[in-house]
């Protein structure tokens, strides 16, 4: 190697790591912080380091409480996200209906127009006109519908892989269609049926503004809105539980995301968060 | 086992006819191919017959049975698949065994059924794998136990060796003979390789855009093609054809093309019919009919384009003045002397005609 | 063979498997889009006479936005839109897409250790939620003691009070940060789509980097560019989450139009304007995903060719 390519090869390293850097330093402050049972918004080394913080969020009963509401919206609309999309684009995938075509064109156009603040307008005057504001039913249901479509689509394309010739042979070998669905295409799909569940998951758990518009009391709402129960009455932060609370709650996500990237890789992002 | 009979099958979509008309009686242990290359509608005949595809007119019966409108699983068939459709998350037991499943039986009895079939096929070591563990060769078997783990009226086979490599697939191509001729079933079988027709069947059914154009055993299709199409996909190499000028003169039809000088032919009733609708008449010659000779006769004259030493043959190939290429068998593992222009003589009692529709002229030989 | 096979589900199995997911889309999704419309014709609140009893009042929710002596008066719809353009071309064209691309061609030169992990600093800033952000940017931004200023501080660079003194400029870089991961994986895959001989063919050549960069990857990754510069505008056109950070102040500086519907519809829950609001934003959106699947399907139709 000459002086200039390893000249060259220096600068590009250092570049490399100062980009790392500036998107590091954001964060930086949540390695120490938590563990720090004086944190204020100053970078500082814990002396000594604490779990204290934890301690302390654990026994805020409305912090686990958010946490538990966060699950529980979450998963029951994983579960249903998962149920209907599977069964909606295996019809989309395996059916020869006439305009099928014309529905995921038009499913596509409204998923992603019907998005953000504005949609929430006519969702709020829906979900109050079934009274069913202030309800972990609401936040669900809410939440599927806005998620149905994608999912679909992964699933769709996910089935669109499964050859035709796994159904057939069910059914040459004496199973009725649904029986062929429930014993050959569902153990199959799972990988599919696990990326659109880690993904309506992880939407439904970092999601602020459903929730935020759909519910009222405090007991019902998720982490995401029920962090700021960890401010003052004057608004301020109180730091050190913020932080710990912050860590607990962004781990769940940590933890699959790296999980599916690791096994399935960049399919799982595809067309994916909205 | 069952006999199976199709009557004035057709299918279409939209207004595209896949399958035309179709009438095919299988007889009860028949062992009949669908011949054809791709898009004749060869596969989706089959697919009828398993009721995966729904026929548009016509009607089917297995057993006497009508089973036009009947589902897949009513009908009583075993059928294994070009690419195996083996299930990746089931074991190779639990694949053989799944037709038993569905049908309630227990799973003692599955297990014991499984390894039964598994015995005769040769898997039984690998009853506890994956598919995606196994050989192709291993994946073929297994798919074919699967269909023969449970006694049905029928057995589907669509292209079920094109996925071996050329060993493999000689055999298991033998092994399929002896499995079906001895256990008397009735299969119907996709190919588009003749080799695998002519080796296997009873009867095979050459299929043309839609259409069965001949329907006999093997030797008759190959002997007595009823069309060029027929000579031309039947044996390999197929038939040499080449298109000639019939003229008649006192001394008989004279047949004249590029590169063929043939004597004048004394005609017949057939020939004359023929004639009667048109006056471009193919010549057809198997390869092994033509010999490398001089001297007179009938004979085709061309210059050299390839000379293949395949050991117990050599494969001569001319190029005749208008371009066609003509192939000659000459047995034996002697090297073939030949170079520049070259002639290949052959006897006119061997010679296959067709009239100006491609159909075979019938009654001389 | 035949691709046009008949389907193994009859349409009437396939109808009812579409139900459940049909009707769930059609109340949340669907229905809503048609009552916003509806909705952005009435004078609907939430309270009060209006809200049981909206009256129907034509156009004037769309004519009060646009009307030229409240248009570009401070808080209103004009300085929203312009606002928002501007938020999308600085923070996610220039900022996300750029970065994006820069952090993939980057990762193609690492070591695979060194990839991941710059990697997974740069997916970290995408995954973690909202409000862990929101607050991670309170504190990374904090006047007196946030990491910033202790940075500058460090460096000899005056203190500044970012999301007070510079709030645009905040979100959109704070938006850049926090989008960039989607970019660059999707470069990242379609930089590794790409044959290594092509490179190295350009290399035998005696291409420089650069060179390489315009003549062989640019034009072979256009279609990802395309699809990743409509994608990246709709999410940024709708983000909410610099509500997290400034909640569109300090005097409207930073009141995208996200932030400014929710404002007029839950704030002063002027359901009726707020809908107007979304109507038009709905539009917007709708001619982004108009042209994105027109786009896509082209490319499709390409890619159906070519096999």
């Amino acid at each position: 190697m000459n002086r200039r390519t390893l000249f060259s090869r220096m600068a590009f390293s250092v570049g490399a790591a100062l980009l790392g850097a500036a998107f590091a330093l954001p964060l930086i402050w949540f390695v120490f912080a938590p563990f720090n049972a004086q944190a204020d918004l100053d970078l500082a080394m814990p002396k000594p380091p604490t779990l204290t913080n934890f301690a302390r969020v654990f026994a805020n009963r409305a912090a686990v409480g958010a946490l538990l509401n966060s699950l529980l919206q979450a998963f029951g609309t994983v579960l249903l996200v998962a149920t209907t999309a599977t069964l909606a684009a295996y019809a989309l995938a395996r059916t020869a209906l006439r305009g099928k075509r014309v529905i995921e064109y038009v499913l596509l156009l409204f998923s992603s127009v019907v998005s953000g603040s504005a949609a929430m307008v006519p969702i709020f005057l829906i979900v109050n006109a079934l009274g069913l504001i202030d309800t972990q039913v609401a936040v669900i249901l809410v939440f599927t519908g806005g998620l149905l479509p994608t999912a679909m689509f992964i699933l769709r394309d996910f089935i669109a892989s499964i050859p035709r010739g796994y159904e057939e042979s069910a059914l040459v070998a004496g199973a009725s269609p649904w029986r062929a669905f429930v014993d050959v295409v569902v153990p199959v799909l799972r990988p599919g049926v696990t990326i659109a569940a880690v993904w309506a998951f992880v939407q439904v758990w970092g999601g602020f503004l459903i929730p935020f518009v759909l519910l009222r009391s405090e007991q019902r709402m998720p982490a995401s809105v029920e962090i700021y129960s960890f401010y003052s009455q004057a608004g301020t932060p109180i730091v050190p539980l913020l932080a710990a609370y912050s860590v607990l709650y962004s781990l769940p996500v940590i933890a699959l995301y790296w999980y599916v990237n690791r096994k399935y890789g960049f399919r799982f992002f595809g067309g994916i968060k909205s | 086992m069952a006999s199976i009979q199709l009557d004035k099958i057709g299918k279409s979509y939209g207004a595209i006819d896949t399958i035309r008309e179709i009438d095919l009686a299988i007889g009860d242990g028949e062992f009949v191919c669908l011949l054809g290359p791709s898009g004749c509608g060869k596969t989706t005949t089959l697919r009828m017959i398993a009721g995966l595809e729904q026929p548009t007119r016509g009607g089917i019966r297995i057993g006497g049975r009508d089973v036009t409108h009947a589902q897949p699983k009513d009908r009583n068939i075993g059928m294994v698949f070009q690419d195996y459709a083996l299930y990746p998350h089931m074991t190779i037991a639990d694949n053989i065994a799944y037709p038993l499943k569905v049908r309630g039986v227990a799973a003692d009895a599955r297990r014991a059924q499984a390894r039964e079939v598994a015995d005769v096929l040769h898997i039984a070591d690998l009853l506890d794998r994956l598919p995606a563990q196994i050989s192709g060769g291993q994946q073929q078997r297994t798919s074919l136990a699967r269909a023969l783990v449970h006694p049905a009226d029928a057995f589907l086979f669509d292209e079920p060796l094109s996925n071996l490599d050329a060993r493999m697939r000689v055999e298991a191509r033998a092994f399929l003979y002896h499995l079906q001729r001895s256990r008397g079933m009735t299969a119907v079988y996709v190919t588009h390789d003749q080799a695998e027709a002519m080796a296997l069947s009873t009867r095979i059914a050459v299929m043309c855009a839609g259409d069965i154009v001949q329907y006999a055993p093997p030797l008759e299709i190959y002997r007595r093609p009823a069309t060029t199409f027929v000579a031309g996909f039947v044996g390999d190499p197929p038939m040499n054809l080449i298109a000639a000028q019939a003229t008649r003169t006192q001394a008989g039809i004279a047949l004249r093309a590029g590169g063929l000088e043939m004597a004048p032919i004394a005609s017949w009733p057939a020939l004359d019919l023929a004639l009667e609708r048109g006056d471009r008449i193919t010549v057809g010659v198997r390869p092994e009919h033509l010999r490398i000779a001089a001297g007179d006769g009938n004979r085709l004259r061309g210059k050299l384009f390839a000379n293949e030493a395949m050991g117990p043959e050599s494969l001569v190939t001319l190029c005749l003045d208008d371009g066609v290429r003509i192939t000659a068998r000459v047995f034996g593992d002697a090297p073939v002397r030949i170079d520049g222009d070259a002639v290949f003589a052959f006897d006119a009692a061997r010679v296959t005609l067709f009239d100006a529709q491609g159909n075979r002229i019938d009654g001389q030989n | 063979m035949i691709s046009q096979r008949g389907a193994n589900v009859s349409s009437r199995t396939g109808i009812a498997f579409m139900t459940p997911a049909g009707l769930l889309i059609g109340l949340f999704v669907v229905f809503p889009f048609f009552w916003i419309i509806a909705v952005s014709f009435t004078n609907r609140s939430l309270l009060g006479v209006n809200a049981l009893h909206p009256q129907f009042v034509g156009l004037k929710n769309y004519l009060d936005l646009f009307d030229p002596a409240t248009f570009w008066s401070q808080g209103g719809f004009g300085p929203s839109l312009w606002l928002t353009i501007q938020f999308v071309v600085f923070s996610a064209l220039l900022g996300q897409v750029l970065l994006g691309l820069v952090l993939a061609w980057i990762s193609r030169e690492l070591s695979p250790r060194a990839k991941s992990l710059l990697q997974g600093i740069v997916m970290l800033a995408w995954i973690l939620p909202d409000v862990v952000v929101g607050f991670a940017w309170f504190a990374y931004l904090d006047r007196d003691a946030g990491t910033l200023n202790q940075l500058l501080h460090g460096l000899n660079f005056p203190a500044a009070d970012f999301l007070i003194e510079h709030p645009f400029l905040t979100i959109c870089l704070f938006n850049a940060w926090r989008g960039a991961a989607f970019s660059m994986m999707l470069f990242d895959a379609a930089l590794q789509s790409i044959p290594p001989s092509y490179l190295e063919t350009a290399d035998v050549a005696g291409a420089s980097s650069w060179q390489k960069f315009r003549d062989i990857v640019l034009p072979l990754i256009r279609g990802h560019i395309v699809t990743d510069l409509i994608l990246i505008t709709m999410w940024t056109f709708n983000v909410f989450t610099p509500f997290l950070l400034t909640a569109g102040g300090p005097s409207f500086e930073t009141d995208i139009l996200p932030i400014y519907t929710y404002r007029i519809a839950f704030k002063s829950f002027e359901f009726g304007n707020g809908a107007a609001i979304g109507v038009i934003v709905m539009l917007i959106n709708l001619a982004f995903s108009l042209f994105y699947l027109r786009l896509a399907q082209r490319g499709l139709r390409a890619k159906g060719k070519g096999t």
